[in-house]
């Protein structure tokens, strides 16, 4: 199957969530150094629940569509719930092969949200290491 | 299968790959040591190669040519050595805006260690070295060295000749000057004697010959007055438990058992060069060249960085599609057969400076053709209508 499948490109072209939270809970920015794509989340967190999501960056299709696909399946789930998402969970939502090359595109989403919920409670941010391992 | 990431390594010749064959299963021996004859073998080939790469860049002497793992160990040997014993705080090196890393990061280390300051050379409108502005910082007080490339591996502008003045004029007023020459080693006859240069540096790897072999040259002068860069064997006179001296050139400069197969082999890429030969190679490109740029002009969704016209230029293209992220087309185009380079190809302050995070890279040697171009140009269209 193609990676740029017609859910991967739709959500490229017209990714939901995209924007920004006035009031958000947590702001919080990482980076892919090696291919220079940048995300900015902001969540909005009531009863320990996300209970909104908006995302900004520039980047490729995979990473873009990933975030996005990502926030529709996290809305309403509680921080714990969405710190256990690995990998592997990631997959399955996107549902299309993702190479070695594109792990990082795939991955730069969740590992934004993650570290935005570890960064408020206080907690060590995860690296690329901790998903690819 | 069209290969078109040439300007990060290009495909190695049959004859370069038996090199290496040959040597592990003929000549295998340590070099410059042993006092068998089958250290005497090894010894010669790889001493006949340094001669073979003295001649193909008209270096004055063999102990000119220092052998290293690449550019980039060629670029650090210089800043850690002649620049260490050199530079002092307020020192000023001048760099262009065009420089890959590996020219960029060990005079930011410098800076950091000594208090050196850097200058930029901008690009003209044309996208190529801006020569006013390179004019301008060269006449600063306190320049102490001009380190530019000749080619750059992003935007394809060739600087041999427009830079030749102000290579002489840095020259005459005692600045030294380093040319990288990893892009442009394998498109254009380089002449040490004529390029007016002090220290020359390329990668074997980029001209045919394999990964992990490079050169230094350098003015035997400079170079005699340099420090020992790495110690170890290989590079001393002899040692005491409390001293030691350092061999005479270029030995000083090779500590460790080197590459011997590898730069067995960049000697073989050189006659491989020399027998396709120059004149052919240069015509087959500025072919291409053409070719490509024409094709360029009929996309509006197409934007090329970098200089439009063929002249000075090598067959380097970086391209930005119209709604589609470097990385995806370079994927797309990749599962179709067709390699390039997406990211900013290790010059990420040339990128900052274009205000764009990631190019797509074309870069062609001259055995690739015109119908690998339109195969090109024909499934780019598609990714686009894909995407948009």
């Amino acid at each position: 199957m193609d990676i740029y499948a017609q859910n991967i490109l739709d959500h490229f072209k017209n990714p939901t969530n995209k924007g920004s939270i006035k009031d958000a809970d947590i702001t919080h920015n990482e980076a892919n150094f090696s291919c220079g794509d940048t995300l900015r989340v902001d969540l909005k967190i009531k009863d320990s629940k996300l209970v909104d999501f908006k995302f900004n960056g520039g980047g490729c299709a995979i990473s873009q569509a990933s975030v996005a696909i990502l926030g529709e399946k996290i809305l309403g789930k509680s921080q714990t719930q969405i710190l256990k998402i690995d990998f592997a969970n990631l997959k399955k939502y996107l549902g299309v092969p993702i190479s070695e090359r594109r792990a990082k595109c795939a991955l730069l989403g969740l590992m934004t949200i993650q570290n935005a919920i570890l960064k408020r409670q206080g907690k060590i941010s995860k690296t690329w290491h901790d998903y690819l391992a | 299968m069209v290969f078109f990431d040439n300007a990060a390594t290009s495909q190695k010749p049959q004859a370069v790959i038996a090199a290496v064959d040959d040597f592990y299963t003929r000549h295998n021996a340590n070099i410059h040591r042993g006092l068998n004859p089958l250290a005497e073998e090894a010894t010669a080939l790889y001493e006949s190669a340094r001669e073979t790469l003295r001649i193909f860049i008209n270096a004055k002497y063999r102990q000119e040519i220092i052998f290293t793992s690449g550019a980039t160990a060629s670029v650090n040997l210089i800043a850690q050595t002649w620049g260490r014993k050199n530079l002092c705080a307020g020192d000023r090196v001048v760099l262009s805006i065009i420089e890959h890393h590996a020219n960029f990061v060990p005079w930011l280390q410098l800076r950091d260690e000594l208090g050196i300051h850097l200058d930029i050379i901008n690009l003209d409108s044309q996208g190529r070295l801006d020569l006013v502005h390179a004019q301008k910082l060269l006449k600063q007080r306190r320049v102490k060295l001009l380190a530019v490339s000749l080619g750059s591996n992003v935007l394809g502008n060739v600087e041999i000749n427009r830079m030749k003045n102000l290579r002489a004029q840095a020259r005459q007023r005692g600045i030294v000057v380093l040319v990288d020459a990893a892009q442009a080693v394998a498109h254009a006859r380089l002449n040490v004697q004529k390029l007016n240069c002090d220290f020359l540096v390329f990668s074997g790897h980029k001209m045919y010959g394999l990964t992990g072999t490079g050169v230094l040259y350098g003015r035997k002068d400079l170079l005699d007055n340099m420090p020992a860069w790495q110690g170890g064997g290989g590079m001393i006179k002899w040692v005491s438990a409390v001293d030691f001296e350092t061999d005479e050139l270029p030995y000083k400069f090779e500590a460790g058992t080197p590459n011997i197969s590898g730069v067995i082999g960049l000697a073989v890429a050189v006659n491989f060069i020399n027998t396709v030969g120059f004149d052919t190679i240069i015509d087959a490109e500025k072919k291409l060249i053409k070719y490509f740029l024409a094709q360029t002009k009929k996309y509006s969704w197409l934007a090329l960085h970098g200089p439009h016209s063929p002249v000075d230029r090598l067959a380097v293209f970086a391209l930005t599609v119209n709604g589609v992220h470097a990385h995806d087309v370079a994927d797309i185009l990749g599962e179709n057969g067709i390699i390039v380079r997406a990211g900013h190809h290790c010059a990420q302050p040339l990128h900052d400076y274009l205000r764009t995070q990631a190019t797509l890279r074309a870069s062609l040697n001259f055995y690739n053709t015109t119908k690998e171009i339109d195969l090109f140009f024909q499934k780019l269209s598609q990714i686009h209508q894909q995407f948009n």
